[in-house]
């Protein structure tokens, strides 16, 4: 199915090509920039909130981009039921404008992570983990602040609600303290809202998904997407 | 006109890793006496209003929609009143 995708370009934003170069060049979709300042989301079928350090990180990670006029539009499509896909920075974003629950503060090693690590989807019905050829995979992460936190309270209401998507694992699935690069609650590298149409992760698929590069798995995420998203 | 002051502190249940760092710091240096370590936010400025309760209500809107997370950080206001910048 052919889809088309906004990626969202904000001050400071840094993985927009990466996204607009996956979507677009590999995965051959409609793809279009959507600056911040502007307000129109071109019908787009996707919204992608891309990595980067939009406002400089300044106040807190996404607390300023938030307020750029797109994001009121972005807010709108998705509490009508659009779906939106926060990576890394776009997570923060996300969290911050309360489009999904919790908080992701500084790493607990205060050390800003780069690296390939593995995580593994712990929920097979939603758009972005259905369809996934394996379960383990192999992304990037590029982050001084994914530590993802919230109370128990929203925790428990997000293991009831089958909302998290991905924890950090070993390369064979095992998940515990040892697997955990940056001290999020319970392993969390991703999750989703109640709906099932607002998504963020702190990993990169879209640094894993043209074979140039050498790896290749961030690509399920996208093609899972592909395949089970309705029109 | 009133000069604002802004403390925010992150909530007791979630972990400072700087606050950590900071007193690992002290015990390294020797200090034995210093614990519970945290490192909070102070923000300043200045409310062109001559009303407290409306300087208050202000402030108070500004911390929760930007100055601070909600879901992660507390904030203490204290307004003086000043005659100019």
């Amino acid at each position: 199915m052919k889809l088309k995708f906004g990626v969202v370009v904000f001050p400071g934003s840094n993985c927009d090509h990466d996204s607009y170069h996956v979507l677009k060049h590999i995965l051959d979709q409609e793809t279009v920039y959507l600056w911040h300042k502007d307000t129109n989301l071109q019908n787009c079928d996707v919204i992608i909130l891309p990595g980067g350090f939009s406002y400089g990180d300044y106040i807190r990670t996404g607390a300023v981009a938030k307020l750029s006029p797109i994001m009121n539009s972005v807010i709108d499509f998705a509490n009508k039921g659009g779906v939106v896909f926060g990576i890394c920075n776009g997570f923060q974003i996300l969290t911050e404008s309360g489009l999904l629950p919790g908080t992701l503060i500084k790493n607990k090693n205060l050390k800003f992570i780069c690296k390939d690590i593995y995580i593994t989807a712990v929920n097979d019905s939603s758009l972005l983990t259905k369809s996934l050829e394996k379960k383990t995979l192999m992304t990037p992460i590029a982050h001084g602040e994914g530590n993802y936190f919230t109370d128990d309270e929203t925790l428990k209401s997000l293991q009831q609600n089958n909302q998290i998507l991905f924890r950090y694992s070993s390369s064979k699935a095992e998940i515990s303290d040892e697997y955990n690069p940056n001290g999020s609650i319970k392993n969390i590298a991703g999750i989703m809202n109640k709906s099932g149409n607002v998504f963020g992760m702190m990993p990169h698929p879209e640094r894993s998904s043209d074979g140039l590069l050498g790896k290749t798995d961030g690509m399920q995420i996208f093609n899972s997407l592909l395949k089970n998203f309705i029109k | 006109m009133f000069k604002a002051k802004v403390i925010i502190t992150r909530k007791k249940s979630i972990l400072d890793p700087q606050g950590k760092a900071a007193e690992h710091g002290a015990v390294l240096l020797g200090f034995k006496n210093i614990t519970n370590v945290r490192i909070d936010k102070q923000v300043e400025f200045l409310v062109n209003v001559s009303d407290l309760e409306i300087a208050k209500q202000e402030v108070s809107e500004f911390c929760s929609k930007l100055l601070s997370n909600p879901s992660m950080e507390d904030f203490e206001i204290n307004l003086d009143k000043v005659d100019e910048a």
